[in-house]
């Protein structure tokens, strides 16, 4: 289903967008009662072209801006922070081959052992952590939240101790994580997944508490069974809390995965933020830096949608 | 033993609260026979909607007992149907799924296609089938309301409880789904009991309006039978000689013995 850009055509239509393309005021429905399907492509792409204007202009219009500030504050040669020219120039590899030592077919991706491999190859194995990670949070989180926020005892018990243990930083629990697994790499994973559990708990209890009195006695006058009353009510009106917090915990995670990455080296983005800091390639940081901002961007938005989608059918 | 369908005995229901016990109705008895419509009316805070809860089973009495053809009630079911003046309709629901959801659990035996025709029949009787596929949130209050009369009767209750069914909604709608009601009464002649505030309502819709006096501790203060010929209609049954003494008697309870009790405070 076409969710963007019609979405979006709604959305524009209180702002006069009339004087830059009149086609966008026509509704689809005449439009699709027309013969050959040439005045909906047209109206499709000035829809396409007005969301381009309004949305995207602005936001590349500041990152053009922003860029310029940064290029003529950073110009001068003894500038602590190499300019945007610099970084294309200087970290052209990186750039323009970010999949250096990887290599697809259809049973996925191979990367190759030896030798130099490109930004991405260190992404994909992060988000492989965080995949795993955030996975484990998710099915423990929303367990764990559906009791406490359906169970007075539980939530009396265990609620005090998950409020003083999400406030522990994520990086706290590394030597403890690093002290029972060994290896870096199940570490990782544990560390994403004691960051992002606990909003995830906290929210999908709250969601669960939250469920109108009518809902349940609708479902205690209809004689639901538990099972029924998980999946007919429960659910349905938990799902809206229990997306903020698997959005709020995927973040966090991505977060998370950076730093772990970061002290404990070897392989990830974070990993290689830090490698190349010390390798003095600071045009390679600021290339890094962008690409985790992307990915997280990426990453909330994803499970957003999700949730939106969710929530619509449920 | 005089035998009567629905049987509320000596019920007392008592919260524990901070400030000690509090008792909202006492030694409340009312008999219902098949096929009657009942209204509770009283000021608000009376206990009403309490009393309408324990025979719901909604919550349990502290004294006494609910029977239903002899059967003591102690916990909520489908034969004891509740429309709720906040419709309760499941918003993530369409209006068909919001009904088949009470169908379900009240006809296991019956096919899916049997369902969905049962389903359909009851929306047909309150005039919403034609807004079977759209959600909640689609519909307007009295529209809403109708699907909830149509989940409620759906379930072919012995007793249909209606907790203040019409108090959301504003006049002219009100009119129109107490005609909704009247006329499927007609054809399905439901023991009812409804709580309602409004004189007139209990007086138009009912056979008895038992009437409550004020809280704490409430109970039964009058029984008045209405002996209105039916089909009634709001217009021309609004001029019968009985309706305007039945109205007046309810008036009288309710403004000269059992006034509000926030009126005697002013």
């Amino acid at each position: 289903m076409d969710v963007g850009f019609t979405v979006s055509a709604e959305d524009l239509s209180p702002h006069p967008v009339s004087s830059i393309s009149p086609g966008a005021e026509e509704p689809a429905v005449p439009a699709a009662a027309l013969p050959v399907a040439r005045s909906q492509i047209s109206s499709r792409f000035t829809s396409i072209a007005t969301w381009l204007a309004v949305r995207v202009f602005p936001t590349l219009l500041m990152v053009v801006l922003l860029l310029g500030i940064w290029q003529v504050a950073c110009q001068h040669g003894g500038a602590a922070l190499p300019s945007p020219s610099k970084v294309w120039a200087e970290s052209h590899d990186v750039i323009v081959h970010p999949f250096k030592g990887v290599s697809f077919d259809t049973s996925g991706y191979h990367i190759e052992e030896s030798g130099e491999v490109g930004v991405a190859v260190h992404i994909l194995t992060s988000l492989r952590r965080v995949a795993l990670g955030y996975g484990l949070s998710v099915i423990f989180g929303v367990a764990l939240g559906i009791l406490i926020g359906q169970s007075l005892f539980a939530y009396r018990a265990l609620d005090p101790l998950f409020q003083v243990l999400r406030t522990v930083p994520p990086l706290a629990w590394l030597p403890i994580s690093l002290a029972i697994f060994q290896q870096a790499n199940p570490s990782a994973i544990f560390l994403i997944f004691i960051t992002a559990i606990w909003p995830i708990i906290l929210n999908t209890a709250a969601g669960v508490q939250n469920i109108p009195a009518s809902y349940r006695n609708v479902a205690r006058v209809l004689a639901l069974r538990p099972l029924e009353y998980f999946t007919k009510i429960m659910l349905p009106a938990t799902v809206p809390h229990m997306f903020t917090g698997l959005r709020i915990g995927v973040g966090m995670s991505w977060l998370a995965i950076v730093a772990a990455e970061m002290v404990q080296g070897g392989t990830g983005i974070g990993f290689f933020i830090w490698d190349s800091y010390n390798s003095s390639l600071l045009t390679d940081t600021i290339v890094a830096l962008v690409w985790i901002g992307l990915i997280g961007f990426t990453l909330d938005r994803i499970v957003g949608w999700i949730g939106n989608r969710v929530a619509r059918q449920s | 033993m005089s035998y009567s369908y629905l049987s509320i005995e000596d019920v007392e229901v008592s919260f524990q609260t901070k400030g000690g016990t509090f008792t909202a109705i006492r030694n409340v008895d009312l008999k219902v026979d098949k096929g009657q419509f009942v209204s509770l009316i009283g000021h608000s805070g009376c206990g009403k909607s309490t009393l309408l809860n324990v025979v719901a089973g909604l919550v349990r009495p502290t004294r006494g007992a609910i029977l239903l053809e002899g059967e003591v009630i102690d916990k909520p079911g489908p034969d004891r149907a509740v429309i709720f003046q906040d419709h309760s309709l499941l918003p993530w629901l369409s209006v068909m799924e919001n009904v088949l959801l009470a169908v379900d659990k009240t006809m296991p035996g019956a096919s899916r296609a049997e369902r969905r025709e049962w389903a359909m029949h009851n929306l047909e009787l309150v005039h919403m089938a034609r807004a079977a596929s759209k959600r909640p949130a689609e519909l307007s209050g009295g529209m809403k309301q109708r699907v909830g009369i149509a989940r409620a009767i759906a379930m072919k209750p012995r007793v249909l409880l209606m907790d203040e069914p019409f108090g959301a909604l504003d006049a002219l709608t009100r009119a129109s789904l107490q005609t909704a009601v009247m006329a499927i009464q007609e054809q399905l002649s439901n023991t009812v009991l409804m709580i309602t505030h409004d004189v007139d309502e209990a007086v138009l819709l009912s056979d008895r309006v038992v009437m409550m006096t004020n809280g704490p501790a409430a109970t039964i203060g009058d029984d008045l039978a209405v002996s209105l010929a039916r089909p009634r209609n709001a217009i021309e049954t609004g001029n019968l000689p009985e309706y305007r003494r039945a109205r007046s008697a309810v008036l009288h309870f309710l403004h000269e013995r059992y006034s509000n009790p926030l009126d005697a405070a002013a």
